[in-house]
């Protein structure tokens, strides 16, 4: 197995869930119910841990310990997607960043659960089980308030056309793509995406919103190589706060 | 001579911070004991929840079970190898939560379907007229419900 793939690919999966984990934690004391300021916090949490497992594999690896990676990068050296690096906006737009990036999320982990990589595959197999209650909890909020007011619908609509370019970035393929696909790791970003949007789009006709036509739309990319907006560096200087004043701080 | 029956015997004492009345061998997170001819003790552990908090604590919990208890070669090994899910409670776990207040996780059978949640058993007043709340709680592990039948909020122990 070429381990640059598989590493590029870990990279990608740690980096997405650590800047959506720090970006649901911002949520933190500002959700506008108790339940979703605790939904968003623990979210946070679970996907904080789900990148250190992935880290951790990047570590065995030989790759810096998990700390250090995560805080010492400069914004052209994260994988993330575009996505989960934008700023929270209101509630519905962390919202249906939240439902589009964990449907998809879902279907990686499921895949990966079956991967030729077995130290992926055991992580994969740990995570899916819990990713389940952020879809769950996506996909009642988002049928709940799609079918809702006319306000709540528009908002929720907006976000969607606004998010989806960034949604589909998600999906930028790894230079060592097909590699990955023949070695039996996973079945690639298309097959991702292809699920994903069956599983979205099942969602969406419950509601009173409407998926604009995916193939009009261009989308985002760059992250998964290190091109990012301009809300990535601000997010990661914050969150290496503390680390860059006493890297030996516990907290 | 120490054996494995013994260490486990030990790790009883090691409880689940936030759910004292359990302990972590009825968590079902303690996936292996080995001792070598050395007597060297090795521990393998797997989290509940990724990101649980406590995990950390409960490593360093069953190392100083260990030491209080004069084992001095040991190793403490937190893994994905053997990966937790809720079926991995002990009917003495279970029991135990419903005692303290927390609706055991249901039992299932390979595919975990949430739409379980939705009407779990009240552990009050066994009622399952009750309704998911919300799927997140005070810790990652729990979610929470409302019996319709006792008029109560409760927590349960989440399936996984």
């Amino acid at each position: 197995m070429n381990e640059q793939a598989i590493k590029d690919l870990l990279y990608k999966l740690a980096d997405d869930q650590l800047i959506l984990g720090h970006r649901n934690s911002e949520w933190t004391g500002f959700g506008p119910i108790l339940e979703e300021d605790i939904a968003f916090s623990s979210m946070a949490q679970d996907k904080i841990g789900h990148s250190l497992a992935f880290y951790t594999l990047l570590q065995e690896l030989g790759e810096a310990e998990p700390d250090t990676v995560a805080f010492t990068r400069n914004a052209n050296q994260f994988h993330n997607s575009q996505l989960v690096e934008l700023p929270n906006g209101e509630y519905d737009f962390s919202l249906i960043r939240h439902f589009l990036y964990d449907n998809a999320e879902i279907i990686r982990f499921e895949m990966l659960s079956q991967s030729s990589y077995e130290p992926i595959a055991k992580v994969a197999t740990k995570l899916k089980g819990e990713v389940k209650y952020h879809v769950l909890h996506a996909n009642t909020w988002i049928k709940n308030l799609g079918t809702s007011t006319e306000e709540a619908i528009l908002r929720l609509q907006s976000s969607l056309n606004e998010a989806l370019p960034y949604a589909l970035g998600m999906f930028e393929k790894s230079k060592f793509e097909q590699e990955l696909i023949d070695a039996g790791v996973y079945a690639g970003e298309e097959a991702v995406k292809a699920e994903w949007l069956k599983r979205i789009t099942a969602v969406i006709e419950k509601t009173d919103l409407k998926l604009p036509d995916l193939e009009s739309i261009k989308p985002k990319f760059g992250g998964r190589y290190g091109e990012h907006t301009e809300h990535l560096q601000p997010l990661l200087d914050e969150m290496a706060e503390v680390f860059k004043i006493d890297p030996t701080a516990e907290w | 001579m120490l054996t494995k029956e013994n260490i486990l015997t030990l790790l009883e004492e090691v409880k689940d911070p936030e759910i004292p009345v359990l302990s972590l061998v009825d968590l079902g997170v303690i996936t292996g004991v080995e001792i070598s001819d050395e007597d060297h003790v090795t521990v393998n552990m797997t989290p509940t929840f990724a990101g649980c908090p406590a995990m950390d604590y409960m490593k360093k919990d069953v190392e100083r079970t260990l030491e209080k208890h004069g084992i001095s070669k040991y190793t403490v090994n937190m893994t994905f190898d053997k990966p937790w899910d809720s079926n991995k409670l002990s009917d003495k776990g279970r029991q135990h939560l419903k005692e303290f207040g927390l609706a055991p996780p249901p039992k299932y059978d390979l595919i975990l379907d949430l739409d379980i949640l939705e009407h779990v058993k009240c552990p009050y007043c066994d009622s399952d007229n009750t309704d998911l709340r919300t799927p997140f709680g005070p810790t990652l592990c729990r979610s929470m419900h409302y019996c319709n039948n006792c008029k109560q909020m409760f927590e349960q122990f989440k399936p996984l």
